[in-house]
């Protein structure tokens, strides 16, 4: 029998709709492969393999019953550590909600759970989502599967902050998994692990019941190993929400059924911009090859110029850090999580230690810059000039989409990087997200999907940004390099 | 601009996060490096320019005027509230006393 776990979302839906294989069959084997990797990986904060099999068990009888199959049915995935699942630890990866267990699901976790998918457990991440290595979790690092080819057996950094997800899904623990992305977290693990992963359009998903971090640019998003599982998963999880102020109330397309890499007609904007310093040959090659790729489906190939990309990046280190300054408020040690009451301790006492022996050194780091840039005094000189920035980046964006339909970028300035090498140096580990930052600030579609193997032989990312609401012509495009990347390579199992 | 050990420490103190004087050693260049970066912003030319209020322009909802029309964020649910407080008294949230 073939291997389950080399299946992805479309093949196990089909293999089960059709009989070919239960979805318990699925779940026992994932399940198997999450077991065996845990310690090698640390992708999982917790395995919940019986959630997995009771989902499973509802689509076998509801297909023996003749019913209706869901979208994702006998789908198992992988949910980020930052959804709220009722009745499972919900953390964070931090150690301030230590044994929160919520009282309700979010929306995004209920739409695939009501598609038909299971939970094979709670993916780790950067710690309130906040890093690019998976380096900044309370429950440890997760390890890249991929190794470099020079025979050292370097522990790599998955990417961040899904990077529980990523890795799973590479190591094929799951299918496909939830991510997030506010700054990059969705596509820059992805690119890292050799995997597609897209973030819509802002709105698109609700946010209600993820644990805020940025909420102006906080988007979920599905995690898989092609375009076609990413396209599916994402139909599952978006839609209007009420409960959440800035969903957008508007119809879900059919992706997955319109899929179509033939892109005669369309125009592929290429940012001069994007050609940084420091960037790797090796990725502008990647770049140029994608470029080629692109004319070969039909797209007409057009520069453009981004011309505020440079500052990007900084006006996010306010943005993103101010908002999560107040979001994270609310970890007062009262309501919910850790409560460090040191003996004689009052109200704000309280407070302060179980924030101080709560939060992890980034999220402080953070928590302190957006406080800063926020009070009295600095407000206008950092936090609405930032805000006046991301303006203009979105009128570059929006000019340089009259003359194109959808750009192409790399997703990273680098492959993935030994555990280690950057997280004492945060302007370096910020850097990161240089490529992907743009289009999260100006609230924008964007999916990385794998081109190729670097020298070292470790997976390097292509990036597609499109028009809001235009999730459609990103997945084309991601599809078009998709068929001639030919990408199959997987890590070689070690765990 | 450069902030000083007293700031980081005015500032720990707003967001309330106790920080001990290991803490603030490590805290204070790593804050001025991060600010030193983020200061390039400067540079841009932003006169005439409206900040973004919102990512997706789109008009604020208002909701139907009904209790409990979506029991998820509806009210009567005492004990789901509490049920993660680290210390839940009699109905309510436990904290230390506030008014001597």
């Amino acid at each position: 029998m073939t291997d389950l776990t080399q299946l992805g979302v479309k093949a196990i839906r089909e293999g089960v709709a059709g009989g070919d294989f239960t979805a318990r069959e699925v779940a026992e084997a994932f399940n198997a492969n999450v077991a065996a990797a845990q310690d090698a990986l640390n992708a999982f904060i917790v395995a919940t393999p019986e959630k997995a099999l009771e989902a499973a068990d509802k689509v076998d009888a509801d297909r023996a019953a003749g019913k209706p199959l869901g979208a994702m049915a006998g789908v198992p995935i992988g949910m980020k550590d930052l959804f709220a699942t009722r009745g499972v630890q919900t953390t964070a990866a931090s150690h301030i909600l230590d044994h929160f267990i919520p009282e309700y699901e979010s929306t995004v976790s209920q739409k695939l759970w009501d598609a038909g998918a299971g939970m094979l457990g709670k993916l780790n991440l950067d710690q309130f989502a906040m890093g690019s290595s998976n380096e900044t979790s309370y429950y440890g690092n997760v390890i890249s599967p991929w190794r470099r080819n020079d025979g050292g057996n370097a522990a790599l950094a998955p990417g961040g902050s899904s990077g529980g997800s990523s890795a799973a899904v590479a190591a094929r623990l799951c299918p496909a998994a939830t991510g997030t992305d506010t700054g990059g977290s969705i596509r820059q693990p992805a690119a890292f692990t050799g995997i597609s992963g897209i973030k819509p359009t802002y709105g698109r998903c609700s946010r209600w019941g993820i644990v805020a971090f940025a909420s102006s640019l906080d988007q979920a998003g599905p995690m898989a190993r092609d375009v076609t599982d990413c396209a599916i998963m994402l139909g599952a999880m978006a839609g209007f929400d009420p409960k959440d102020s800035t969903s957008l109330d508007m119809p879900v397309p059919d992706w997955a059924g319109s899929l179509n890499a033939d892109l005669k007609g369309k125009r592929v904007g290429i940012p001069k911009e994007y050609r940084m310093d420091g960037t790797d040959a090796e990725i502008l090659g990647l770049w140029d090859q994608g470029i080629a790729w692109l004319k070969d489906a039909g797209a007409e190939v057009v520069d453009i110029s981004l011309p505020h990309t440079k500052y990007a990046l900084p006006a996010y280190y306010i943005v993103a850090p101010a908002e999560a300054s107040s979001n994270l408020a609310r970890y007062d040690g009262v309501r919910y999580g850790l409560r460090d009451l040191p003996q004689g301790a009052n109200l704000q006492d309280m407070y302060a230690a179980t924030r101080a022996a709560g939060f992890g050194d980034e999220v402080k780091r953070r928590i302190l810059i957006g406080t800063y840039v926020l009070s009295a005094g600095f407000y206008d000189a950092y936090y609405t000039q930032a805000m006046k920035v991301r303006t203009l980046i979105q009128r570059d964006f929006a000019a340089a989409f009259e003359t194109c339909d959808v750009i192409l970028a790399p997703t990273t300035p680098t492959a993935s990087f030994a555990l280690g090498e950057k997280i004492d140096d945060p302007l370096a580990m910020y850097l990161n997200d240089v490529f992907s930052v743009p289009a999260s600030l100006a609230g924008l579609p964007a999916m990385s999907v794998p081109g190729g193997l670097n020298k070292d032989g470790l997976p390097l990312g292509l990036q597609i940004i499109g028009k809001a609401f235009d999730e459609q012509g990103v997945l084309d495009a991601g599809l078009a390099i998709e068929q001639r990347a030919g990408f199959v390579a997987q890590p070689g199992k070690w765990w | 601009m450069s902030v000083d050990r007293e700031t980081v420490a005015k500032i720990a103190s707003l967001a309330r996060i106790k920080v001990d004087e290991a803490a603030l050693d490590r805290m204070v260049p790593e804050f001025n490096n991060i600010l030193a970066w983020v200061e390039q912003l400067g540079e841009v030319d932003t006169s005439g320019v409206e900040p973004m209020t919102a990512v997706i322009p789109q008009a604020l909802r208002l909701r139907d005027d009904v209790i409990d029309a979506d029991p998820l964020t509806g009210g009567g649910i005492r004990d789901k509230v509490l049920a993660n407080a680290p210390a839940a008294e009699h109905g309510f949230f436990g904290v230390p006393k506030v008014i001597e």
